[in-house]
């Protein structure tokens, strides 16, 4: 059987006046049902571009797939035109942002949210959408469901905003769920609320999560999987497990340094990555990482590594980890 | 009391439209209480103004009718009461309109409120077609200038639109007469109503709203030109927002996301200008109506600061002061229809 997500070499470029920056580059991601991949990365470093590919929701210009494959239950999404996306998002593929107080229309009810996803993609009728709406709410441990479906955005907490939204990117019973960031903006107590909402749902349902995030903490307690990405490009994968007890790329390995552990003693500093990540059109000739690379030589600045399989189920992109 | 509509939890009872419908109540009343500060503010203001104006009517009243006898005169004077010093002819301007009596016009020889409101509703009629016009107009283009952004048509609509800008009411209105009047002959020249036409029934409305046409054209694409640029800019500024993502994430097409979740939030600053804008539509509305002989107030003033009628001229100040306060008040309800985060302020 086909699984749920499966991209292979994506690549996206940004066509912008100062030049085409490769903002995604390659990118190869697979991911079962009920399995959560998490993807992870600083500010900059191409997770969101990645997954607004995935769903085909570029900001067009200046950014365009230019290559790879997005296979949906085997289906290959990438060239179908936009009508076909349009049956395909909402339905197939579900997306949860950043910031849900944003993320909500203000001058629309809650109810009006929901329900419109139904409308689309269901044979729903307008009653029976509101109560599907009600449903779902209640699902996704709204307090108060009922009366919340005549609200407005802007009289919800955060956390509750983002349960709407939760509510809408299921509504439909997707096979993937994307998950941008989805608990960056809120309390961390909410975090935590959030978070083990989404893997109840998750578990329940058997969808395919791309979660994505910089929070390694947050990586450590959902993920099956975890993607690290740099400058557009796949740099590391493996399991959780794997990943925080070993890790191979010196940029993963910065970035489990830099995640401060509860409990650690004051004294001991968090290690952080030197410098910033290179601007997409002024990426180093070699390996992307080199300038801020600890263990670099000469080889990273002149030659770009590509993906090795250091054991089963790893993937790394770096000379020096081959040598181990 | 305000905090049981502030706080979502506070009161279960309160559905989500009684406590809009409340909350509007309150905005009401609030406007309402508001306007008698600034209605009396108007009143004395263009009150003194008018005394500053030199002469007075009696001279033109005397000087028409040659009387010349000082025993008249100062008859004249006492009937009209302009020997009272300024201060005791305001309070008693005021006094008598609390009970809505705004003076007697000489000139007509009626009290002013009859001769206001002979020619109030075809002005209200000029202001309400040219703000519907502009609004449907502006919108409209705003939202396809908007939608084909940086095409032919976005730049077709910004040239109109800003011609209609720069050009000067009174010109486009005689514009228009020589076009459609003088050259076409399709619409009548001035007036409100044929001469000798049906005086009621369905022909006399559509003899009005065929001399309608050219004043809210000439009146309404200026500020139809307004809001097609508020729109368009207001429409791309809230389609880069984060919601209309989530909305395009629904796999919501383009167009139903540009109409249902855009298109409100972008009414938002044309609603707002629109408040701004009442007390200009009714002053360009005095000119336009001199160009088309439209018979409305702004005739109506125009002949009364000719003829120094100065009861009627106030009266018609103190009247618009009334209508545009009117009207902002209505804008501000629509407001708060149209945007939910507006509830107690």
């Amino acid at each position: 059987m086909a699984l749920p997500l499966e991209v292979r070499g994506l690549s996206t470029t940004l066509f912008t006046r100062r030049g085409e920056m490769k903002a995604v580059d390659g990118l190869s991601l697979s991911v079962g049902a009920g399995e959560t991949v998490a993807l992870v990365g600083e500010s900059g470093c191409g997770k969101s571009l990645s997954a607004l590919s995935v769903m085909r929701l570029l900001p067009d210009p200046p950014a365009r797939i230019v290559g790879g494959e997005v296979r949906l239950n085997g289906r290959d999404i990438v060239p179908l035109p936009e009508e076909g996306m349009l049956a395909i998002r909402g339905k197939e593929i579900g997306m949860i942002f950043q910031d849900p107080m944003s993320s909500l229309n203000p001058v629309a009810t809650v109810e009006k949210q929901i329900v419109e996803v139904l409308l689309a993609h269901t044979d729903l009728g307008r009653w029976q959408a509101r109560a599907r709406a009600h449903e779902l709410l209640e699902l996704v441990g709204m307090p108060d469901a009922a009366r919340r479906l005549d609200e407005y955005p802007h009289r919800l907490s955060g956390g509750m905003c983002q349960r709407v939204v939760i509510a809408m990117a299921i509504a439909c019973s997707p096979s993937v769920l994307i998950a941008d960031e989805p608990t960056t903006a809120l309390d961390v107590t909410v975090q935590a609320q959030v978070l083990a909402l989404l893997k109840k749902l998750q578990a329940d349902a058997g969808m395919a999560m791309v979660f994505i995030t910089h929070d390694l903490g947050v990586v450590a307690e959902t993920a099956d999987r975890v993607v690290v990405m740099y400058a557009g490009r796949k740099v590391e994968e493996a399991t959780v497990d794997d990943l925080f007890e070993m890790p191979l790329h010196p940029y993963t390995a910065g970035l489990i340094g830099a995640t401060p552990v509860p409990g650690a003693a004051r004294a001991e500093r968090l290690a952080d990555i030197p410098g910033m990540v290179p601007p997409l059109n002024a990426l180093p000739q070699g390996c992307a990482f080199a300038p801020r690379c600890t263990r670099v030589m000469d080889r990273c600045l002149t030659e770009k590594p590509a993906l090795t399989v250091p054991g089963p189920g790893r993937l790394v992109a770096c000379f020096a980890a081959e040598r181990g | 009391m305000a905090g049981e509509l502030a706080s979502p939890t506070a009161s279960p009872r309160i559905t989500r439209g009684s406590s809009r419908r409340v909350a509007a109540f309150r905005l009401l009343r609030r406007r309402l209480i508001q306007a008698v500060p600034l209605m009396l503010g108007v009143v004395v203001i263009n009150f003194v103004l008018i005394q500053l104006a030199p002469g007075s009517f009696l001279e033109l009243m005397t000087a028409e009718n040659q009387v010349s006898d000082p025993a008249t005169i100062a008859l004249l004077r006492k009937t009209y009461g302009l020997d009272d010093p300024v201060w005791l002819q305001l309070l008693k301007y005021i006094w008598a309109l609390m009970r809505f009596d705004f003076g007697f016009s000489y000139r007509q020889n009626i009290p002013v409120i009859d001769a206001i409101s002979v020619h109030l509703p075809a002005t209200l009629l000029l202001m309400i077609s040219s703000i519907t016009l502009a609004l449907a107009v502006g919108i409209a283009a705003g939202v396809v200038a908007s939608m084909k952004v940086r095409t032919f048509w976005d730049t077709l609509v910004s040239v109109v639109a800003m011609f209609f800008f720069a050009a000067p009411g009174f010109w486009l209105g005689i514009m228009l007469i020589v076009l459609f009047s003088v050259k076409l002959g399709w619409l009548p020249v001035g007036g409100m109503a044929t001469i000798g036409g049906a005086s009621s029934g369905f022909t006399a409305v559509l003899d009005i709203l065929h001399h309608l046409l050219l004043p809210t054209l000439a009146l309404g694409l200026f500020y139809a030109a307004i809001y097609t640029r508020v729109m368009r800019s207001s429409m791309l500024e809230v389609a880069q927002l984060d919601f209309v993502r989530t909305a395009r994430a629904k796999g919501l097409s383009r167009n139903r996301v540009t109409i249902s979740h855009v298109l409100r939030n972008a009414l938002l600053p044309v609603v707002t200008i629109l408040g701004v804008q009442m007390g200009t539509v009714l002053a360009g509305s005095v000119v336009i109506e001199s160009v088309f002989s439209w018979p409305g107030v702004g005739s109506l003033l125009f002949d009364s600061v000719s003829s120094r009628n100065y009861p009627v001229v106030l009266g018609i100040m103190v009247l618009g002061s009334l209508v545009v306060i009117a009207a902002n008040i209505a804008v501000d309800l629509v407001y708060m229809w149209l945007d939910p985060r507006i509830e107690i302020r």
